[in-house]
């Protein structure tokens, strides 16, 4: 291990270490907690899910709370908290992917711009500004009627159509850490460009990555929750969380609110865990500056 | 930029329903199979027989003359069924737009200029309002003020004038939300910053009456990055304004192009999208004119450098 990286480590440690302590702040803990609780339900939804989230039961049409039933029964007669839990697997995995997806594209060709410069960065900037020209939502309702519904289209669209959003910051970020010292000390030791880029560059950037994957989440799992709602992403009769409030929508006037009103309380405590942590994330990924 | 923006996004939306399966020709003809010899003819009608980018350029001109096609579940012109559900849509943005902006906006200075308890509880409300999908702020809008209350109706668009901007209120509320939220947090950051600055603690030290003081030096400086996110987010507004469409029953340009997209009409889905793309460009390039007249420094055509 040479000496930078050495020095390098230990900054992490000390890094980490001082972290942690801003950690504790409630900001951080509660929607932590939140998304804590959200992906063991994403995992182990259907193990806990007391009924089957897909029968129905025919006599019991938008029955309110009963026996054994915390929530009660959906429009068709299924049990809304089975259907709650496991539709938190197929809610989530949609804006995780969107998230893995945009993350990865949009730093490597952040760094890719901001490292090569000249006609690269010009061709890659000048390019993702005329994908702002998309509204996501919009490209996503596009594929899904060429390539027909269901989550993968959507998931393809909104990644297309997020990515210069996340590069455009990135590579912002990745031009102020390429000006810094450390990086003209590691080439004049005769590092490669992509060992320096993969080794110090990218996480020396990492705090900014994880707050702009955080954010990003939430945006996605809202976008995608809509085209699910829109009847064009998740399919009945999967549970999913957009899916539910459309399904039982009827519920609402009819004075059953609960099965479609609890499936937007769940997308909206989500999102809003996620945004907040983002923020947070993002702040301190500032001021360590 | 903007012709290139456009260009792009054209190509994009016809080379997608160009790759989509199935054949048009089997669409308009219902199953039946078409006679060799008119299938010739019909494939030199549309231009069939052609390499894609030809196709393409039929197709990019068609649309400049605003000839979109035709619907192949209504058999009518797309451009005739889209200008005919163009006002709802235009209607709710705007309304929308109308509210996040006079709100939005208030909201932030307020809260920029009185730290406190006020500050705080505004603080915490955009929070979670500005994470709020539209859809969901859409059924709970429903619930308290058209089921529970009954103060506005929960579905349709409504007769008249005044009937339709009734109508129009809680889908433009459901649309607003989180808009209207980001929008008075930018604006708060925005006069907090700007109070701070040493011009505006001299002018304080000078006496200047606080009125003055806030519409000369504290939001004439500020009005920029407001200005910035008020256009993102009305922007923004014309592609979520299908969600919240379908929500209420809407029969604006949004919903017609997710029923579209369920039943495959890719002429309509095309139609739409072209135009709903070319407003949100149109509404970005608008604001860089904004740019212009709030700040003099700004020059046009140099933001995109």
């Amino acid at each position: 291990m040479s000496i930078a990286a050495g020095t390098a480590t230990t900054v992490a440690r000390r890094r980490a270490w001082s972290g942690a302590q801003g950690l504790t702040s409630p900001g951080i803990v509660i929607p932590i907690v939140v998304i804590a609780a959200a992906t063991i339900v994403a995992i182990f939804g259907p193990l806990l899910a007391p009924y089957d989230p897909d029968l129905p039961d025919l006599s019991q049409f938008f029955v309110g709370p009963a026996g054994g039933h915390l929530l009660g029964y959906d429009g068709q007669g299924r049990d809304v908290l089975s259907r709650l839990l496991v539709g938190a697997r197929t809610s989530m995995i949609g804006p995780l992917a969107v998230t893995v997806l945009c993350m990865s594209t949009g730093s490597l060709l952040a760094v890719a711009a901001a490292w090569r410069g000249g006609l690269l960065d010009t061709v890659l900037s000048s390019g993702l500004d005329i994908l702002f020209a998309f509204p996501g939502i919009l490209l996503a309702v596009l594929s899904a009627a060429v390539f027909g519904a269901g989550l993968i289209a959507p998931v393809l669209a909104l990644s297309v159509a997020y990515t210069p959003y996340v590069a455009r910051v990135l590579r912002g970020a990745a031009l102020r850490e390429r000006a810094q010292q450390y990086v003209a000390a590691l080439e004049v030791q005769g590092a490669s460009g992509v060992a320096i880029c993969f080794r110090h560059l990218l996480p020396n950037m990492a705090g900014l990555i994880v707050a702009q994957a955080t954010t990003l989440f939430g945006y996605a799992m809202v976008d995608l929750a809509a085209i699910s709602y829109l009847g064009l992403g998740v399919q009945p009769p999967t549970a999913d969380w957009g899916v539910m409030v459309a399904e039982n929508q009827q519920g609402i006037i009819q004075g059953y609110p609960i099965p479609s009103l609890a499936a937007g309380i769940c997308i909206v405590l989500v999102v809003v865990a996620f945004n907040i942590l983002g923020e947070r994330l993002y702040e301190r990924s500032e001021t360590r500056r | 930029m903007l012709i290139v923006s456009l260009l792009v996004a054209s190509f994009v939306i016809f080379a997608a329903i160009y790759l989509a399966p199935g054949n048009p020709l089997a669409a308009l003809s219902g199953g039946r199979t078409i006679p060799p010899d008119s299938l010739r003819i019909l494939e030199q009608r549309y231009h069939l027989d052609q390499p894609f980018f030809v196709q393409y350029w039929y197709w990019l001109g068609n649309a400049l003359h605003g000839n979109l096609g035709i619907s192949i579940t209504l058999r009518e012109n797309v451009s005739d069924l889209i200008a005919s559900r163009i006002s709802t849509t235009a209607g709710l943005v705007l309304y929308a737009s109308i509210l996040i902006i006079a709100f939005g906006v208030a909201l932030g200075v307020v809260s920029g200029l009185r730290p406190g308890i006020l500050d705080n509880t505004v603080l915490v409300i955009t929070a979670v309002s500005a994470s709020l999908p539209a859809f969901v702020a859409a059924i709970v809008l429903i619930l308290v003020f058209a089921v529970q209350l009954q103060w506005f109706p929960s579905l349709g668009n409504g007769v008249g004038f005044f009937d339709q901007v009734r109508h129009l209120t809680l889908p433009a509320v459901a649309l607003a939300v989180s808009s209207l939220a980001i929008v008075a947090r930018v604006t708060r950051a925005a006069i907090r910053e700007e109070s701070r600055r040493e011009h505006v603690q001299t002018a304080v030290s000078r006496g200047i009456p606080t009125a003055q003081l806030i519409r000369r030096h504290v939001l004439r400086n500020a009005a920029i990055p407001i200005a910035t996110i008020s256009g993102i987010t009305v922007a923004s507004l014309i592609a979520l304004a299908a969600v919240v469409e379908v929500v209420f029953g809407l029969g604006g340009l949004g919903a017609y192009l997710v029923k579209s997209a369920q039943s495959k009409d890719l002429a309509v889905v095309q139609g739409i999208s072209l135009l709903l793309v070319t407003a949100f460009v149109a509404v970005n390039v608008l604001v860089d004119f904004l740019y212009a007249v709030l700040d003099p420094r700004v020059t046009l055509g140099s933001r995109s450098q």
